[in-house]
């Protein structure tokens, strides 16, 4: 039935950010498993600053960290001119620029509950491992990785899910570009915006059923003890 | 079994460490024997887990220079650091420390597989025969009692086939029930393997079971170390036995009396009688005569119920954890015992070192 309601344009809004939310949920893991690790573990004094700019995103609008993004990647920005230098272009309004948005402004919701299950595995596992032999990387990813696995998934789903539900860095970085830049929020914004209340609402039905399932799951699934 | 001694000499510990922490202090440089179970007894707080932990490389010190055999694991002059998982030892956990997320068999495989296997000298057989944990290898590690999770730890640290084992107060997380569980397969570690030990404890009673060497810290120096039966007889170090002061000695079974119930135990002093116990003759056992437990006599009294009489020597006097009380240490050829008596009676009975007295041995206290 959905199928015949949407159509092409909103299909291709749904892909994208479908598409979007992936990429950026396994960029964040392979950033945000050394960083949060990192956080865990330091004792230098540049953990306080790192941990702030990392959650940041949290507080600020998206207006502001789109805007800053907008100017270091546009031509006169030390990203623009590295990206331009590089050939790749400038990244505004294009699918990377969106992802670099993204990960920026997912990245609390990654980094956070990693640091959090790295924090909880403490430090005896890692000097029994030490003493059995293995080495730091050895031990990362047979005892660590192991134990830290809830915090895996729990980073997976809020990375994933808020990537979905963001709105504003896409729409200052992204714009509005059908099949390259026009996720689902701001599908659904055009739709009110042009009083077509029915696509708006089978768009917006589809996000709250979404959020829903992977906030229920993400709660029903903390009750549950893995290991003890 | 036995090592020659040039080869134990050659697995000596040589481990020169200072730590200098706010409020704690590390300076220790020990020569410690290769073979057998060296204690590391003191208060808490008296360093010796520091030192164990350093000699694992899971903390560094400052002036450190730490050689096992010809082996330079650490010299700062250097800046020499072999890390821990290059280092071919094992160490046991207060805590049994087990990763949760693996069942007990695959805890123990966890050491073994790192291990080349031209240096696999302990089997993963051998280990759980050992430690008796055969029917817990399928078993998850929550699911295991106190005691077990620490046999499984022990075993885990064998099966990596350590040339050193630390143990960190491995029972002090017990309950008197568990640790009278574990101690036995600690004894056959001691017995059957010949992996030196060093042994973090602060029961005077484990070291005295367990022991074969002695260094007693107190605020991270050690202040004494040596033969174990040599060092619980000095009388100048009281702080830490305090009460408890005693003497632990190696005896042999001698003969059973199956009339009186009684079984002789032979040692190099003479011999004691205790209530029958199961050991066949011949088998060697530890036991401790506190100081409490010893009264003297100028002469061989004839009409008391106390069955062992010892002819001693008083060597040397100190004085006692109580300022009524003074202990005297007595030679009874060769082995050493002390006695916790009266200042009164010491003064009445002349009691000065050279004196040739009696001993008379009220209860002692078998370790097994």
């Amino acid at each position: 039935m959905a199928i015949d309601a949407l159509s092409t344009a909103d299909w291709a809004a749904v892909w994208l950010t479908l598409r979007l939310a992936t990429v950026t949920t396994v960029i964040l893991l392979l950033v945000g498993t050394p960083l949060a690790w990192w956080l865990a573990r330091t004792r230098s004094r540049w953990k306080g600053p790192v941990g702030a700019v990392v959650a940041l995103p949290l507080v600020l609008p998206p207006t502001v960290l789109g805007f800053y993004l907008l100017v270091a990647m546009g031509p006169q920005g030390p990203v623009g001119r590295v990206t331009e230098a590089l050939g790749i272009g400038l990244l505004p309004f294009t699918f990377a620029g969106l992802v670099v948005g993204s990960v920026f402004y997912s990245m609390p919701f990654v980094v956070q509950p990693l640091q959090n299950a790295f924090e909880a595995v403490g430090e005896r596992m890692l000097e029994a491992a030490a003493t059995l032999r293995a080495g730091p990387w050895d031990t990362f990813f047979t005892v660590v990785v192991p134990l830290a696995r809830p915090g895996f998934v729990t980073a997976s789903i809020l990375g994933f899910a808020h990537t979905v539900g963001e709105f504003g860095v896409v729409l200052m970085i992204g714009g509005n570009i059908p099949e390259r830049t026009r996720v689902v929020s701001v599908a659904i914004y055009d739709h009110v915006e042009a009083l077509e209340y029915a696509e708006a609402h089978l768009l917006a039905g589809g996000m709250l059923v979404f959020s829903f399932v992977v906030l229920l799951a993400l709660y029903t699934r903390k009750g549950v003890k893995a290991w003890r | 079994m036995a090592l020659s001694p040039a080869a134990a000499a050659a697995r000596s510990i040589a481990a020169r460490f200072r730590v200098d922490w706010p409020g704690f202090v590390l300076d220790v440089d020990l020569a410690l024997p290769g073979r057998g179970v060296t204690a590391l007894f003191g208060h808490s707080g008296s360093g010796k887990t520091t030192l164990l932990r350093c000699i694992a490389g899971l903390q560094r010190g400052e002036a450190v220079h730490l050689a096992f055999g010809d082996e330079v694991w650490e010299d700062s002059a250097r800046g020499l650091f072999v890390p821990t998982h290059r280092r071919p030892l094992g160490y046991v956990f207060q805590e049994a420390s087990l990763f949760p997320h693996l069942t007990v068999a695959q805890n123990l495989a966890f050491g073994q597989r790192r291990v080349a296997r031209t240096e696999r000298r302990v089997s993963l057989e051998a280990a759980v025969e050992l430690l008796g944990i055969g029917h817990l290898l399928g078993r998850a590690p929550a699911t295991l009692s106190g005691g077990e999770r620490q046999r499984v730890a022990i075993a885990r640290a064998l099966a990596t086939s350590p040339r050193l084992l630390l143990m960190d107060e491995p029972l002090a997380a017990l309950d008197l029930k568990r640790k009278h569980e574990i101690l036995p397969y600690l004894e056959r570690l001691h017995d059957e393997l010949e992996v030196p030990v060093l042994y973090v404890s602060h029961s005077p009673d484990e070291v005295a079971r367990l022991a074969d060497h002695v260094v007693l810290l107190d605020q991270g120096r050690a202040i004494a170390e040596g033969g174990l039966v040599d060092t619980l007889a000095r009388l100048d170090l009281p702080t830490a036995f305090s009460d408890e002061a005693g003497v632990v000695i190696e005896a042999q079974v001698g003969a059973h009396d199956e009339r009186y119930h009684l079984t002789r135990l032979d040692f190099a002093g003479g011999q004691v009688l205790v209530a029958r116990r199961p050991e066949a003759p011949g088998r060697r056992l530890r036991f401790r005569v506190h100081a409490r437990d010893v009264s003297l006599a100028r002469s061989r009294a004839a009409d008391t119920s106390i069955t062992n009489l010892l002819p001693v020597t008083v060597t040397a006097l100190a004085d006692a954890d109580t300022p009524a009380h003074v202990l005297v240490r007595l030679d009874a050829a060769g082995t050493p015992l002390v006695a916790r008596i009266t200042r009164r009676s010491c003064d009445q009975l002349g009691v000065a070192p050279g004196c040739a007295m009696w001993a008379q041995i009220k209860t002692v206290a078998l370790l097994a």
